[in-house]
Order: structure tokens, then C-alpha cells, then sequence
């Protein structure tokens, strides 16, 4: 799935970009606010819906292999947490939607769900 | 790139140190990128190392990482001082923390720290002494 569709489902501002932007396609998502349970079910390309704001979400992405972060209930990053996505070029997305309702938009689009490995 | 001698770092961890907090994995991973080694192990050695990184930093006044990478394995060793771990088999357990609420709304103590560096290591030793610090050794076999 490309950011252009998920950002069009969920209703998202991008806050955050890359130039090769265009060029990402998500294979999976998951949804969590507590970074081990993210990394417990890493893999590649994939998308991280999450209502925390912190940098440390962008340093679990460039370890976990996470392409996009979406940040939902339209919680907007600090300018450390951009400053950080756009140097590890991480695409950074704010949705006005809870993150129930967002990972249900995106998983009803066809975007599936991280397997446990 | 092959491998053909023992290539060894090491990185200071500062406990409490938030602000560069999983800045040693990121540079270990990007090393093992460098190195060629497929995006499965380097993932996998990304995730143990960030793990330990990140339970120096949160309960440890500090501590030293450090890697090992020969043709054959990828070790690491994380070393602290730190509170140690009073009940080894109980923190294996999937999801138990011994982290205060500030922790988890930094987004770490999901109790799923330790699980993770074992899930993705093929050797996994801890040895730990209440009061004076745990080791994790980690070693993951290249194929």
C-alpha cells in the first residue's frame, strides 16, 4: 500500500517526508504505544500506528524496519521527534482518527496485520 | 563483504541517557548493513542490541555494549551496573516489567524486553547479582 492511499484512508496530514516517498510499499501494520511490543513483531516495510509522540518511536523504527508511523488522536510530534524522523528518513503521519478506528480503515483496505514469527 | 578476521566494538551506556537512547544499535546495525549481512540477521542483531540498550538506559547508572562479529557468529555482550534481577525466570516471562509509570509513558516497560532479545538470539545467557549488575550474552549464528 502506497502513503498516498493510506494517508487519503485515514485522512492524514504529513508531517514529516522523504524524498523517496513514492517509492515506499507497505506490506503490513501494527498498532501499539509500548515500543517492545512493536519490536516483538518486527518486519520489513512495514507501517506503525501509535498514539505516542516520543523520539524514541523513530529510533524503534529505524531498528524495527518500520517505513511509515502514523500518530493518531491527532497528536502532532515535537520539533526534536521530526527533526529525528526526517534524518532517518522516516515519513511521519497525524490522523484525527483514535487508533482503533485507524487500524480498522487501514486493515478493512486490505493492509494486514504483522504476524507473530 | 567476507569476513575473514574477528571484527570487535564497543559502546559506552549511560543510564538515564534518554536523549541517545538506541543511538549504539542504530550504529551497530548500520555496520552490519555496511558488512553485508542479510536484513534478517541485522534486524535481529538491531532488535537484541536495542533491547539491551534500552534496559541499561532505563534501570542501570551504566554499562558497556559490546559486539564480536566473526565468519561463523555475532556475539554481544551487554554488561551493567545495575540493580540486577532478583528473579530471572519471572522477568523472562512475557510481559512482566519492574518499570515506574514514567518508563511506560516513554514507551518502554511492556515486559517484553528480554522475551524479545531471546526470541531473536540463537544463544541467550543472562547472569545477573542483586546489587551489583547483569551480563546478557547474545549470539546469533550466520548462515
Amino acid at each position: 500500500m502506497t502513503i498516498n492511499t493510506i494517508q487519503e484512508i485515514l485522512e492524514a496530514t504529513i508531517v514529516s517526508n522523504t524524498e523517496d516517498i513514492d517509492t515506499i510499499n507497505i506490506k503490513g501494520a501494527c498498532s501499539a504505544d509500548l515500543m517492545s511490543d512493536v519490536l516483538y513483531y518486527s518486519s520489513q516495510d512495514f507501517l506503525l500506528i501509535t498514539s505516542l509522540i516520543k523520539p524514541q518511536v523513530i529510533r524503534t523504527a529505524v531498528i524495527a524496519g518500520i517505513k511509515i508511523i502514523v500518530f493518531t488522536q491527532d497528536k502532532k510530534p515535537d520539533k526534536d521527534t521530526i527533526e529525528l524522523a526526517q534524518q532517518k528518513k522516516i515519513p511521519l503521519l497525524v490522523t484525527s482518527f483514535c487508533t482503533y478506528t485507524a487500524s480498522g480503515k487501514l486493515y478493512q483496505a486490505g493492509l494486514a496485520g504483522i504476524q507473530k514469527k | 563483504m567476507p569476513i575473514h578476521q574477528t571484527i570487535e566494538g564497543s559502546f559506552q551506556l549511560i543510564g538515564g541517557n534518554f536523549s541517545n537512547a538506541g543511538d549504539a544499535s542504530i550504529e551497530l546495525k548500520q555496520k552490519l548493513t555496511e558488512l553485508g549481512f542479510n536484513a534478517d540477521i541485522v534486524r535481529k542483531a538491531a532488535i537484541v542490541t536495542f533491547e539491551a540498550e534500552m534496559n541499561v538506559i532505563i534501570y542501570a547508572a551504566a554499562g558497556w555494549l559490546r559486539y564480536y562479529i566473526t565468519p561463523e557468529q555475532l556475539k554481544i555482550i551487554v554488561e551493567d551496573m545495575g540493580p540486577g534481577i532478583e528473579d530471572i525466570d519471572l522477568a523472562m516471562q512475557d510481559g512482566y516489567s519492574t518499570a515506574p509509570e514514567w518508563v511506560r509513558e516513554m514507551g518502554w516497560g511492556a515486559g517484553m524486553g528480554l522475551p524479545n532479545m531471546k526470541k531473536n538470539s540463537d544463544v541467550f545467557k543472562i547472569d545477573s547479582v542483586v546489587g551489583e549488575g547483569t551480563t546478557v550474552e547474545m549470539i546469533m549464528y550466520i548462515q
